[in-house]
């Protein structure tokens, strides 16, 4: 009986191993049950809201906190070079926005503070920006490349998504929702 | 299982069927065992080299020598053999720390506050990181389970063979005669 056991213990730690593997490519590739759930119609709540992400100038706070407001999220970081091109649209996009109580929340994803910080006085952003150092928060969203930017409504309900670089096209959506809300 | 043609081997004799089993399954039992036992002992070697490698050095290093040890958080590959943008401004903000005087070990902090604990190459403890330290303990025990398991039974076979290796019973008279009549003609 047990000649036959180790045979079978070993097959079946090798299955177990060979299991894990294949788990783990699985739970790396980014997840895209947001853009799912927005195909088929749905307004997905944001993920992760609670969490305390500390703000670039100091402190924390948490998206959660921006609730009752229109928010476009943007995560960034400052090598990125499509980041770079869009960031001029997000700052004038937030001059619109802020008068009907919305805003642009830039999330930097793993990114040095000062190098943050740099971008933030090269683009002249006036928007808050929190900090994602470990990816966590960015990575909920299935946020894999940068630029991505998700259009948040003022029940914390995600209502449109763009991976990849936005367009004044996208930002009038996020425009038109917090004049009409 | 034991068929029914077996029943009639005299207990001696069936035992070696068995044993000419685990002989010809030795091999294979070593080898599994000292596999386990590279595995356990690689596991060890890789927290030591690694609990090294991450210890707190308390002189002034080098770009090339922190490089070494941390990664490029969004290529997920050593800063060392990784080109991007990202890994540039690693590398720019440790040579800034490197250019303040800091400390190997005050470097290190300084990354894992900007960039997090995966930019010094360390699984996180939770969630499908956690394996990355759980199956190096579950091939430990594995090894010992085995080892458990196994070292009775090699036990058993020494004290067989050691049984086995007794000087045989004297012969008896009518055999001894034949021999001595067997070696008288070659006399």
């Amino acid at each position: 009986m047990s000649r036959r056991l180790l045979p079978i213990l070993v097959s079946l730690a090798g299955v177990c191993l060979v299991g894990l593997l294949i788990y783990g490519v699985l739970t790396q590739s980014p997840n895209r049950t947001l853009d799912e759930a927005l195909a088929q119609g749905q307004h997905p709540l944001a993920p992760n809201a609670t969490s305390s992400l500390p703000r670039l100038s100091g402190g924390g706070a948490s998206l959660a906190s921006f609730r009752g407001k229109v928010v476009v999220l943007n995560f960034w970081a400052s090598w990125c070079e499509p980041c770079q091109l869009e960031a001029p649209l997000l700052e004038r996009a937030q001059r619109q926005l802020e008068r009907h109580d919305a805003t642009v929340l830039g999330i930097t994803y793993r990114d040095a503070s000062p190098d943050s910080e740099g971008f933030v006085r090269r683009y002249h952003l006036t928007y808050p920006n929190l900090r994602d150092t470990t990816g966590e928060f960015a990575h909920s969203y299935g946020t894999d490349e940068l630029p991505e930017s998700f259009v948040i409504d003022r029940h914390g309900h995600i209502v449109a998504i763009r991976r990849g670089e936005i367009d004044q096209t996208f930002l009038n959506q996020a425009i038109a929702l917090a004049e009409s809300s | 299982m034991s068929p029914a043609g077996r029943a009639s081997i005299a207990p001696p004799l069936r035992r070696v069927p068995l044993r000419g089993h685990l002989q010809r399954g030795q091999p294979a039992v070593k080898a599994l065992v000292a596999l386990l036992l590279c595995l356990s002992a690689s596991a060890v070697l890789g927290v030591g080299v690694s609990t090294a490698a991450t210890g707190g050095a308390g002189t002034h290093t080098s770009l090339p020598a922190i490089e070494r040890q941390a990664m490029c958080v969004t290529c997920k590959i050593p800063l060392q053999v990784a080109q991007s943008p990202q890994a540039n401004r690693e590398r720019a903000f440790i040579q800034g720390l490197i250019d303040e005087g800091q400390t190997e070990a005050q470097i290190k902090r300084a990354l894992v506050s900007q960039y997090g604990p995966a930019v010094l190459g360390l699984p996180s403890t939770h969630g499908f990181d956690l394996v990355a330290y759980l199956v190096p303990l579950a091939a430990i025990l594995a090894l010992l389970a085995t080892l458990a398991l196994l070292l009775p039974r090699w036990r058993r076979r020494a004290r067989a063979q050691a049984a086995q290796a007794a000087p045989p019973p004297p012969l008896g008279s009518t055999d001894a005669a034949r021999l001595d009549a067997d070696l008288a003609r070659f006399d």
